[in-house]
């Protein structure tokens, strides 16, 4: 027990049983049965069921991890096994609000593992501070509403009470976005929506659905296809981020050329605020009343309320989808005919270009494969295009594709595509290679935890940038990256990589990865936010956004001013200062 | 006003600074012709390679740049594009430099014999040079050497191909055109060429510029120029020009590239090919075209002996730390980046400022010989009327209490300690025989005889005299202007002192202040760094013990006066000569008077003090001096030039 009373914990309710804490890491990503360890063996391997490459031995990376951070397999730096509940600090409760809480039957919890679940994301120095068993300003309370008129007594109630309200859906966020601020000192609640998460209606008619906002994505898409629709919208944190959160933080969906980002799909939200709910008073597709006032709500970050209820729109599921890539000579030709591909409005349902880097980052992923045949294609592939057709292993790049629809369009876009492609020297190379890059998109979360156990720390960043842009931000960024670390004396040269992930008219999204080996520097994570902080100032000196999708928190705020101007930080917070006057929904993000 | 302590880091003593290394030595050794013909395979930047003149030619002219301004030009005057397109064309072709080795092979051979005819030595940093080998591979890299002869281009891109580094592209001006024959060699060699003047010439500086950023961007060859625009003719930096510097930091500022690497170079000629020519170009005598039989009538000078050459190349500097805080680059944010546009006033500032450090870094490695000292000391004697001379051992026992000077305020000094001082004096004297004279163990300026007949000489003979007089003195100054970097601070504070009216610190520094606006125009003076320079002459003062600085007062030691005698006198023919064209200015310029009248007549006006004995410095006859303090007079508001069919100067009495 912790220094709080018995009395206060017997009251406490037990939290809901779906929960998806029970089967998460608390002090890494995704599931606890899944992640990257060397075996016996020394080999890599990835535990678990859940994806294709669970269960298989990764020959390459190990080799990979000590050529790229120079790490070793001697030296690790283990996280903390189990939480310690006394490095927990005690609730600061607010008696009346919790007792009258009570009477309205919210479950509600403030047991030390819920409310640090509950109190971060996924920013490198908060999985880090919890690997080592570190834990700051954490949730006092932690609620469960069941579905919107919970939320709107719970808003009330926070009202009436002073409380602090922090909206939790999936936390996946990496803005530090869900950290409590630390000068807070009013009581704290987590409202976790996790419970809300059913689907209300579906209208075939006008192809919409209306679901509760705590909606899991995998969970949406599987229910929807099961009626045969699916939104689309398939970010890469889908398995654990939830509708709501696609909301609150602008999200994007990796297939968001056929089917749109998060304010494209909407129709409809309901938001429950300090002043009340705001919603919309009917459906139609597009409106001409005055600024959107869905766009207050998109992006708010919960700083003006929880978002409740969402109406989105569905499509029936694909007929059929075909994985792609492309190998090009180098970055510069990729970019080119990323950018003549937007040019021409037939971009694939994803396209996604990686560097370098990454490219040999994604062999390194590769599984030991089990045919002796497959092998030596493998081998024929390679002597081709290194050898036949002259790429340099070092310069060569791919994109992978993904193409959805009917399977005749399929087929005819694919060539369209793949005619684009090689007039800036592209080769496809297979439906394996585009395919085994969107199933590492999700696996390649978890290889963080593996880096950490080997003193190896690091991130990714996104951004959005004018296509003329591109390659220079890209070059810059990254060169920016090994010049701070060289100067702040990390010893081997950082990872330091990109992708371009989406293509707009005129733009693209950019990605970029940053790892390095810590060892021997005294304050790591220190160290990492500043690199990251100059990583984001040279973005932005390149002409790049502050954030395509991951959205602002607290971790990029600084920039926000200089981002919007002086009068559209005064029309934000004028529209804070309405909604909310007492900052109930006070997690600090954005303003 | 920080305290003197805070300058103890930047202690001049301190610099460290490379050894040389004499590349004639080799040269002198191993065949010359082997050596043209060696093979030479110079690092690359990120491995490009190397592009071919016809294939950057075209890059430029598809370039978004141009496409842009041949467009807006087309619009503007109602021409066809492909019109225009060939006008641009034209300016290419006129311009590009098309590098082929085997021309670069030739000047090697050629031009190592010259130099082992001409030079005792050629001294080199290779240190510099393993840094800029360096540079030139991760970084686009602009070698900026400073400009006081013909030679320098020459002799920069044979020391890169003597080290194997990859030849520069020299921006050249367009006058070595008229050579013919030389003109298609040196372009050949790898020099480009910009037209003198095209102000308001839109298109041509848009190709001008788009063709040294494509080569820049690309990494393809280092590019150089000379900051200073042109040879300084007084061996004194010349205000940076901005132009190419812009340019070529325009890539890095705009995001095309990640950094660019500024390399400064110093070249210190222990004896300048172009001396007495300088001379009598600063005096009027007009200046003879460059041309193909006027470069071979000076083979005379190939038979005399120049000394040594110092070639140091100065640590790389990063445009991007430069930059750093000082610009925010998202300013290019919202305009498409090919659009031209006039750089805003803080990057025009940030190219100022960072002109003006690159300028310093210069001098700060220039090399100086002992006789540059001796010169400084036989002008002063000079101008103070001692007409039999100075003995030997005077002056040399002066020229080591100044060699001890110069050091202790940081100057790059190459004596041979090997050597005794007089050994270093009369060898110094010796290789300047031209200049000074030993006579009677009496050393003296090398000026007119007095001899002949004493009686009344006609006015034109006088002239002429005074004039050929005036050659070796302006000779003679231009050495001693090669020091002046080292001693300018504190001789602007001597001579501050020397104005004040009082001892109080604030006065002082009032009039520190005011001299050294005066004299912005004519020395390197980083704008708005009055405070940090009266820091650091404060500073070398009072540690060599001419001063002693307490919060209110600046005291002049015993021991002191010596010295500041000394600065104060190395400012006083700049100081009268200001004064002088001040007097003209109220005196003569009443009536309408226009910019070009201006130097023919003050020179008239000169004459006329110096040969009444009412002025002592003849070096005030330098055009140098007297433009240089009509911009001054400019800038300062007391003369306004006023534009109209003729340009016309009125000077305001106040």
């Amino acid at each position: 027990m912790y220094g709080c009373s018995n009395l206060m914990y017997c009251i406490s309710e037990h939290a809901p049983h779906s929960s998806l804490q029970e089967i998460m890491k608390w002090n890494g990503w995704g599931y606890s049965d899944t992640k990257f360890l060397f075996n016996k063996k020394g080999q890599a391997e990835f535990t678990g069921k859940r994806y294709k490459l669970s269960g298989m031995i990764i020959p390459a990376l190990k080799e990979w991890m000590e050529g790229t951070f120079g790490t070793n397999m001697q030296h690790k730096s283990l996280a903390t096994p189990a939480l310690t509940r006394t490095a927990v600090q005690p609730p600061t409760l607010n008696e009346a609000f919790v007792e009258e809480l009570k009477s309205t039957g919210v479950p509600f919890s403030h047991d030390a593992e819920d409310r640090v679940f509950r109190a971060h994301g996924h920013c490198l120095h908060e999985i880090f501070a919890l690997r080592e068993g570190k834990v700051g300003r954490v949730p006092d309370l932690v609620v469960w509403p069941n579905c919107h008129n919970d939320v709107v007594k719970i808003v009330e109630l926070a009202c009436k009470h002073n409380v602090c309200l922090i909206p939790y859906g999936g936390g996946t966020s990496v803005s530090s976005a869900l950290e409590c601020p630390q000068e807070e000192t009013r009581s704290i609640v987590s409202v976790d929506t996790s419970q809300m998460n059913r689907i209300l209606w579906i209208d075939e008619k006008n192809l919409t659905a209306h679901m509760e906002a705590g909606i899991v994505g995998q969970d949406l898409e599987r229910l929807l296809n099961e009626s045969g629709y699916c939104t689309g919208h398939e970010p890469d944190s889908m398995e654990f981020s939830s509708l709501g959160g696609w909301v609150a933080t602008r999200a994007s969906g990796m297939k968001k050329n056929i089917y749109g980002n998060i304010e494209d799909l909407v129709i409809h939200v309901k938001m429950v605020t300090p002043q009340g709910v705001v919603e919309k008073s009917c459906q139609g597709p597009r409106m001409s009343t005055g600024p959107d006032i869905h766009h207050f709500i998109m992006g708010s970050e919960g700083t003006l309320g929880v978002v409740t209820e969402v109406t989105m729109k569905i499509r029936p599921m694909p007929e059929y989808q075909k994985y792609g890539s492309v190998v090009f000579p180098n970055f510069e030709q990729g970019v080119a005919c990323l950018r003549e591909v937007a040019r021409q409005r037939c971009a694939p349902a994803s396209i996604r270009l990686m560097d370098n880097e990454q490219f040999k980052f994604g062999h390194a992923l590769k599984p030991q494969v089990s045919s002796m045949f497959t092998s030596f294609l493998e081998g024929l592939k390679k002597f081709y295009i290194t050898k036949f057709k002259g790429f340099d292993p070092d310069c060569l790049c791919v994109a992978t594709l993904l193409f959805e629809g009917n399977r005749e369009k399929v087929l005819q876009h694919e060539k369209q595509v793949y005619d684009i492609a090689a007039k800036f020297g592209g080769l496809a190379a297979g439906e394996d290679n585009g395919q085994r890059g969107y199933m590492l998109t999700f696996v390649i979360a978890y290889l963080r935890d593996l880096g950490m156990d080997y003193y190896v720390i690091g991130e990714s960043f996104e951004t959005s940038v004018p296509w003329d842009r591109v390659l220079d931000i890209c070059r810059n960024v990254k060169a920016r990256i090994i010049r701070e670390c060289k100067d702040k004396g990390v010893q081997f040269q950082p990872f330091s990589t990109c992708r371009v992930t989406q293509t707009y008219d005129a733009g693209a999204c950019v990605y970029f990865y940053f790892a390095f080996n810590y060892r021997g520097l005294s304050d790591p994570v220190h160290m990492f936010e500043e690199v990251e902080h100059a990583a984001r100032e040279e973005i932005l000196a390149n002409g790049g956004s502050l954030s395509h999708h991951h959205g602002v928190g607290k971790l990029r705020k600084a920039w926000m001013r200089e981002t919007v101007s002086d009068v559209g930080m005064g029309m934000l917070k004028s529209v804070k200062d309405y909604v909310d006057p007492n900052n109930i929904f006070g997690n600090g993000n954005l303003l | 006003m920080a305290s003197s302590n805070a300058y103890a880091q930047r202690d001049p003593m301190l610099k460290k600074r490379d050894d040389f290394e004499d590349i004639l030595e080799e040269r002198r050794n191993s065949s010359d012709l082997r050596y043209a013909l060696k093979c030479y395979t110079p690092a690359l930047y990120k491995g490009v390679a190397p592009c071919k003149s016809s294939m950057l030619k075209s890059m430029v002219l598809q370039s978004d740049q141009l496409h842009y301004v041949i467009q807006q030009v087309s619009k503007e005057t109602g021409r066809q594009t492909d019109n225009v397109q060939e006008e641009v064309s034209a300016i290419l072709d006129e311009m590009a430099h098309s590098l082929q080795l085997s021309t670069v092979r030739f000047f090697a051979f050629t031009l190592s014999k010259i130099f082992k005819s001409l030079f005792k030595s050629i001294r080199v940093n290779e240190e510099g040079i393993q840094r800029l080998q360096q540079a030139i591979q991760d970084h686009p890299v602009v070698l900026l050497p400073s400009h006081r002869s013909y030679m320098d281009f020459l002799l920069m891109s044979y020391l890169l191909y003597t080290y194997d580094l990859t030849l520069p592209v020299i921006a050249a001006g367009m006058d070595f055109m008229g050579m013919k024959f030389v003109g298609e060699m040196f372009r050949m060699s790898g020099a480009f060429f910009i037209r003198r003047s095209f102000g308001g010439n839109k298109l041509y500086w848009a190709v001008f510029s788009e063709y040294v950023k494509t080569m820049l961007k690309n990494g393809f060859a280092p590019v150089e120029f000379f900051l200073e625009g042109t040879r300084s003719r007084t061996s004194k930096s010349l205000i940076p020009k901005l132009g190419l510097l812009n340019i070529v930091m325009d890539p890095f500022l705009k995001g095309e590239v990640f950094d660019v690497h500024v390399v400064p170079v110093s070249i210190s000629y222990e004896r300048i090919l172009e001396e007495t020519l300088y001379a009598r170009e600063l005096l009027g005598i007009p200046k003879p075209k460059e041309s193909t039989s006027g470069l071979f009538k000076a083979r005379k000078v190939l038979s005399e002996d120049y000394g040594s050459i110092h070639v140091y190349f100065g640590q790389p500097v990063s445009v991007r730390s430069l930059a750093e805080g000082r610009v925010n680059r998202c300013q290019f944010n919202l305009v498409p980046r090919h659009i031209p546009g006039r750089p805003d006033e803080d990057i025009h500032s940030f190219v100022n400022d960072s002109a003006y450090k690159l300028v310093r870094a210069q001098e700060d490695n220039m090399v100086l010989k002992p006789w540059v000292l001796l010169a400084s000391l036989l002008l002063q004697k000079q101008a103070v009327g001692q007409e039999q001379g100075t003995a030997l051992d005077e002056l040399t026992a002066q020229a080591v209490w100044l060699r001890d000077l110069s050091r202790q305020y940081g100057a790059f000094l190459h004596w041979p300690d090997q050597m005794t001082p007089s050994e270093v004096v009369s060898s110094s004297l010796s290789l300047h025989r031209g200049l000074v004279r030993t006579c009677e163990g009496k050393v003296q300026l090398a000026l007119e005889h007095e001899g002949g007949a004493v009686g009344p000489q006609s006015a034109a003979a006088l002239e002429e005299k005074l004039l050929s007089q005036a050659v070796i003195v302006l000779s003679c100054a231009s050495y001693r202007n090669q020091a002046l970097h080292v001693f300018l601070r504190p001789a602007l504070l001597a001579s501050a002192i020397h104005a004040a009216s009082s001892n109080q610190k604030q006065e002082v520094f009032n009039s520190f202040s005011f001299l050294r606006n005066m004299f912005s125009n004519e020395f390197i003076l980083c704008p708005g760094a009055t405070v940090q320079d009266f820091e650091e002459a404060c500073y070398l003062l009072v540690k060599t013990g001419t001063l002693q600085v307490t919060q209110k007062e600046v005291l002049v030691n015993e021991r002191g006066h010596r010295t500041l005698a000394f600065l104060v006198s190395m400012l006083d023919p700049f100081l009268q000569g200001y004064q002088v064209v001040c007097r003209f200015l109220c005196e003569e310029a009443t009536e309408t008077l226009t910019e070009k009248q201006f130097i023919p007549a003050i020179r008239k006006f000169i004459i006329k003090h110096l040969l009444a004995g009412r002025l002592r410095y003849a070096e005030v006859l330098s055009s140098d001096l007297q433009k240089n303090s009509l911009a001054a007079f400019l800038r300062l508001g007391a003369v306004e030039k006023i534009k109209g069919p003729i340009e016309l100067l009125i000077v305001f009495h106040t």
